[in-house]
């Protein structure tokens, strides 16, 4: 057992809030997105995140302590859009192994800091691989539902470079994430499944869906049963949901998981639903407040927030979490799992 | 012994297999191998035929479905990718799991790689050696399937009790011990061969299936049993009813030794208990090899056994019942029928006819209501009982004015008047509401459409009716009901009233319209909710503690509502001016429309429109909440949505087939600039002549977050001083001629199920008509949009370029600016849309608005504006402000 493993069945482990609320707040211009490296880029970089990591690492690192500090034990590294599908948009596919690499190290660099100052209180980073911006189940056009925007060989590809980057990097966990469409996900297991065996690793992965409205199922048309099906034939570290909904929303679909997976649960919901200007403002003690009702009914393993949140909501959640045990781990009697 | 490890798949939906699930049904009929049609359909690629038989799978009950390409003359790997990619893109089809079929393992491969759920692979063997073997199952594992293994080695196919047991050992050894394959994801195939065949060798065919089923769910935990059972009877093709016995009872016996997953027709079983006592002997000594002569037995009795044991598809068992369950029964479900049959049979059995109503018809209304309110049905489901029960009673009306001596009274629980109000022409879902009132026993007065204030109260007074219910969909019906309210107060009216309709909120209602009226005055918008509502209403135990709480809650809820509104900041109204929407008018792009002027669509095909319907406000109308296509599989009203979503497509392809309804458009293309900041001035020709119009717009006035703008939709259109010459355009489209008609023509035959959808279609069609000319507009008629390549999802979505903003909408609440539209497009007199008192459009079905075509133009919703606006609108329209203040009060502040 890793010592990640170990930990999750007794501690609840936190995980970071949002990366791009907190970017918002250094207001980043063209300029200081393209540093003085991509000074002459032919295309438009504001807005393209992941390279702050190439040209603006300190902020980055800024962030990532921020985080441990309000109590995260884990950090996600900064390349949700670091694969080459994402990563066309600005012309940047040849950087894909770079901005994963260098995001690593960034976020290594300070979990290790932070790890020797309080070791009793180890700091994990996990390389998020986000569910890049095409999907291999639907059809973009609605007069060739057959269509696909990509492929399974092609998302398999990118998740394959960009998990290689990661390990490189030093991750300690791989993280697919806000999953809206079943098949990409697969794709990035497959993908880790055979990096794994061929580097001889045993990183633990993480996976994460996204719920996407009131209906209670995925992007794809997938309950969250269907969803967890779907992705159990890989070991892994914990299943979850997050982005798209509030911690309010989301306690029904946690349940669900809860109840039926024998993998560690994470929950890392937004800060509520947006309001009219598409803004979230859930304050920390009102969405810890909700999460509370996780803890309450045992649902989760690891905790952390999505859009909208930021160290002070991580930190009222690590607080609240601190009171509670996590949810019992498999083989410890679950009678609908066996 | 450890515990059972169950079988799980998913398609959207999870399944799950443990030893207690019945016998899993496995649909064969998308099958190229199997099924002559399936495979023709596919070589004229006719996909979606295709697509209608494995829907018709699922509707059937096959639990999970067989896909299989494999033919000489068609490229399987493709064909595969392209079905599965259409099954995925369905989800009545796709929410079951998907077992890839295939000798070929690229063609299985390739299938696996295009399906997110978790399929099951068929099939992988040991045929090509042990090597091959530990390759397949590790790649699927890693794509997440389950497996079916064939009995089949490099010597060849089992075909003895003994072969069978060494093989599925071997192959569970090597998948558990070696690839770690996950043992309840193993499905074995034990070969089911045919009996009867006159050869020796094959007596025992079935006999050794079935044994060696036993040894290996005994012996080989975890795993699953399968086979495809057509195979046993093979030798008697051509003979349905003696097939259909031995499928029978071949699987009675196979599914209690432990097949647990079988590739079955539905349609060519028979149940097992209803096999003639002959037949099934006969048949059972064949299959359990019982006899030396059972096969020529059965033959020569094969010949006695002629024509389809169970004709009967639809299921008439109920009729068999007494007189009440089969009147609930027709209540419960909806079935018109056997209504009349049932009904008179019941008027025989009573003294006055108008104890049918009040006995066995409510009886069964009160089933429905019950199984209504407690969730068990939906509102589709009630209006169709009502459809029933209303032609139960128009058979029973005549007997009942006949038989009546004077003392007969109506037993109704109460009269509600239910009305659209004054210059709005909506009534949807105040139709529906009446009905579920109806067939809760209240006696429903319903004035239809446009009904003025004087008529609502003449007719309440001169009928005592016991509540009022009053419904609006456009903004201007929100004073009308203040009005009501007022003058209710003033003629001293006590009666409750209701305030339902798209528009109308708990805001409104509590804040503008309950101050007004000393009584209850309740905003209902579900019909569900209608019903308690008007019962605790009326109900004299519980109607004044109610009254009061109602009262009192909105009292609260009008303090919280005033108190939160205050803390909005304004901007003056120049002030947010030069906070408006900034476009770079030297780089921005203006596209000169290919065809200026106005053009007129007469009698429109409809069916161009069917893939431009929004499906997902269909459903809402019927209260069915969820996304389409997603809500069509939905746990909780799945079922209903797909039997509402077939009934309305069926009666939308008669509107289609029979041009039962008409649509027409008028739209018109125009050079125009913004003038004096909110203004739109274009020019236009009418009779020959060059005129102008303006339209005037208004500008969003919440103080905003630094470097946000306040919008108005003239920042859209460039200035007349930039010397730039911009274009607008504008359109008005119907869809609801003959919808009228039509819907009175369901009435009239007591279907209220069809005419409330005859409208709901209508609205659709009109929106998607909307849809379709934008589109056009965009990529032809103006033409900036020539390149456009947009999913319905993306239109639904509005992620095209330029926008089509309607007044009485979010950016452009005020209706006024419809009477600028009729005058420059000529409305009227080209299509017939005329406008009502309250700027409602008629036919009801229609949509109306501006087209803008610039990259930068969005939807926005104008929010609150303040006095100063109202007054310079007022100004620049050359009204006055009272006229003003009345069509944009919804949209005014609170002083």
């Amino acid at each position: 057992m890793s010592k990640l493993e170990d930990l999750l069945s007794k501690k609840i482990l936190i995980l970071d809030g949002a990366m791009g609320t907190m970017l918002q707040e250094y207001k980043f211009s063209e300029e200081d997105f393209r540093g003085r490296r991509f000074a002459d880029w032919h295309l438009y970089l504001k807005g393209n995140n992941d390279l702050l990591s190439i040209t603006q690492p300190h902020a980055i690192a800024e962030i990532h302590r921020k985080y441990f500090l309000a109590g995260a034990d884990i950090v996600e590294t900064n390349t949700f859009s670091a694969n080459t599908i994402a990563m066309a948009d600005y012309g940047m596919e040849e950087l894909v192994y770079e901005l994963n690499y260098e995001s690593a190290k960034i976020a290594k660099q300070v979990a290790l800091e932070l790890t020797l100052e309080t070791p009793e209180k180890p700091r994990f980073v996990a390389g998020a691989m986000g569910p890049t911006n095409k999907t291999a189940s639907m059809s973009p056009d609605v007069n060739d539902p057959g269509y696909r925007a990509i492929s399974f060989k092609q998302l398999f590809t990118a998740y394959k470079q960009q998990a290689k980057a990661l390990i490189d990097g030093g991750v300690d966990i791989l993280l697919v994430e806000t999953v809206f469409d079943t098949l990409n996900a697969k794709a990035a297991l497959f993908a880790i499944d055979e990096l794994k065996e061929e580097l001889n690793s045993n990183i633990p992965v993480m996976i994460s869906g996204t719920i996407t409205d009131a209906s209670g199922r995925t992007l794809s048309g997938q309950t969250a049963e269907a969803f967890l099906i779907s992705i159990s034939h890989i070991p892994l570290l914990s299943v979850g949901f997050n982005c798209a909904l509030g911690a309010k929303q989301l306690t029904p679909h946690l349940e669900v998981l809860a109840r039926k997976s024998n993998f560690g649960v994470s929950a890392y919901p937004n800060a509520g639903l947006p309001n009219a200007f598409g803004e979230y403002d859930e304050t920390p003690q009102e969405m810890a407040e909700q999460i509370r009702e996780y803890l309450e009914k045992s649902l989760v393993n690891i905790l952390g927030g999505c859009c909208g949140t930021t160290p002070a909501h991580i930190k009222a959640i690590a607080k609240i979490a601190e009171d509670y045990k996590p949810r019992i781990l498999k083989d410890q009697l679950n009678p609908e799992t066996v | 012994m450890t515990e059972f490890k169950a079988l799980k798949l998913s398609g959207l939906e999870p399944l799950i297999i443990t030893p207690e699930s019945n016998f899993v049904n496995v649909g064969e009929r998308t099958n190229m191998s199997g099924s002559k049609k399936f495979l023709r359909l596919i070589k004229e690629e006719k996909y979606e035929e295709a697509l209608d038989i494995a829907r018709n799978q699922v509707e059937e009950g096959a639990q999970i479905i067989d896909v299989n390409m494999d033919d000489g003359l068609v490229d399987g790997k493709e064909a595969m990718v392209k079905f599965l990619n259409l099954i995925v893109s369905e989800p009545d089809i796709a929410r079951v799991p998907i077992m890839i079929d295939s000798s070929k393992w690229e063609i299985i491969e390739a299938g696996l790689q295009v399906v997110q759920g978790k399929c099951v692979v068929n099939s992988i063997s040991l045929k090509e050696g042990e090597e091959e073997f530990i390759k397949h199952a590790k790649k699927v594992k890693r794509y997440g399937a389950a497996v079916i293994v064939m009995a089949f080695d490099e010597i060849g196919q089992a075909d003895s009790y003994d072969r069978r047991i060494e093989i599925a050992k071997r192959s569970y050894q090597i998948l558990v011990d070696k690839v770690k394959f996950p043992p309840e994801d193993i499905i074995f195939d034990l070969n089911i061969f045919p009996v009867a065949t006159g050869m020796e060798e094959h007596r025992k065919n079935a006999l050794d299936f079935i044994e060696a089923t036993k040894w290996v769910k005994a012996n080989l935990p975890h795993c699953s049993i399968s086979g495809g059972v057509s195979n046993v009877s093979f030798s008697f093709r051509g003979n349905n009813p003696v097939r259909e016995a031995m499928h029978s009872v071949f699987l009675y016996h196979a599914i209690k030794a432990g097949m647990n997953i079988g590739i079955v027709n539905p349609a060519m079983l028979e149940v097992y208990d209803n096999i003639p006592k002959d037949l099934l002997e006969h048949v059972e000594d064949v299959i359990l090899d019982r006899r030396d002569d059972a096969t020529e037995r059965l033959l020569t009795f094969a010949e006695t056994v002629t024509g389809s044991i169970k004709e009967n598809k639809i299921d008439l068992s109920w009729r068999e019942k007494s007189l009440q369950e089969r009147i609930t029964h027709a209540m419960v479900k909806g079935v018109d029928a056997y209504i009349i049959e049932d009904v008179e049979a019941a008027r025989l059995e009573v003294a006055k006819p108008i104890e049918v109503i009040e006995g066995p018809l409510m009886t069964g209304m009160n089933v429905v209501g019950d199984l209504f309110g407690s969730g068990k049905m939906f509102l589709p489901q009630v209006v169709k009982s009502a459809r029933v029960m209303k032609k139960a009673v128009a058979y029973l009306l005549p007997f009942i004015e006949a038989a009546k001596d004077g003392t007969t009274q109506s037993r109704a629980a109460g009269k509600i008047l239910m009305a659209t109000v004054k210059g709005d022409v909506h009534d949807i879902g105040k139709n529906i509401v009446s009905v579920v009132l109806g067939c809760n026993n209240y006696e429903i007065i319903d004035l239809g459409v446009m009904v003025p204030p004087e008529k609502i109260i003449e007719v309440a007074k001169t009928e005592n009716v016991d509540a009022i219910g009053l419904s609006g969909l456009i903004t201007p019906s929100l004073d009308e009901m203040v009005y009501l309210a007022k003058e209710m107060q003033r003629q001293n009216f006590t009666v409750p009233l209701l305030i339902g309709g798209a528009t109308t909120s708990k805001a409104h209602t509590a804040v503008k319209i309950d101050p007004h009226y000393k009584n209850a005055v309740i905003h209902v918008n579900d019909a569900s909710r209608a019903v308690n509502v008007v019962n605790d209403l009326l109900k004299e135990s519980s109607s004044k503690k109610y009254l009061e709480a109602i009262k009192l809650d909105y009292d609260i809820f009008r303090t919280n509502f005033l108190k939160r509104s205050k803390v909005k900041d304004f901007l003056p109204i120049d002030v947010a001016r030069e906070n408006k929407y900034q476009i770079n008018w030297k780089t921005s792009e203006i596209i000169r429309p290919n065809k200026l002027g106005i053009q007129v669509i007469e009698d429109f095909d409809l069916k161009k429109l069917e893939d431009f319907i929004d499906w997902t406000p269909f459903f809402r109308s019927w209260d069915l909440h969820g996304k389409y296509p997603a809500i069509l599989s939905d746990e909780i009203v799945g079922e209903q949505a797909s039997i509402l979503f077939a009934d309305g497509r069926e009666l939308l392809h008669k509107i289609f087939d029979q041009k039962l309804l008409k649509a027409k458009a008028v739209f018109g293309l125009f050079e125009a600039n913004a003038i004096n900041n909110d203004d739109i001035e274009l020019e236009y020709l009418k009779e020959g002549k060059a005129k102008k119009a303006v339209f005037r717009t208004l500008r969003q006035q919440l103080k905003k977050h630094e470097g946000k703008p306040n919008f108005a939709l003239s920042d859209f259109i460039a200035p007349k001083e930039s010397g730039i010459q911009d274009y607008i355009g504008c359109f008005c489209v119907s869809a609801g001629f003959g919808t009228q008609e039509l819907a009175a023509k369901f009435e009239a035959e007591h279907d209220d199920y069809n005419s409330i959808m005859v409208k709901a279609l209508a609205d659709r069609l009109a929106e998607a008509f909307a849809e379709f000319l934008h589109k056009q507009v965009r990529t032809e008629d103006w033409g900036y949009a020539g390149d456009e390549h947009l999913s319905n999802e993306d239109l639904i979505k509005e992620s095209y370029k330029g926008i089509r903003p309607a007044p009485g909408y979010p950016a452009c609440p005020d209706h006024l600016e419809k009477l600028t539209i009729w005058e420059v497009l000529g409305v009227e007199e080209t299509i017939s849309v005329k406008l009502t008192d309250s700027l409602a459009m008629w036919p009801a079905a229609s949509v109306s608005g501006y087209y803008f075509g610039n990259p930068e133009a969005r939807y926005f919703g104008l929010g609150k504006i303040k006095s100063d606006q109202v007054k310079d609108f007022a100004n620049r329209k050359e009204i006055s402000v009272e006229t003003a203040e009345k069509w944009l009060n919804p949209a005014i502040a609170d002083q």
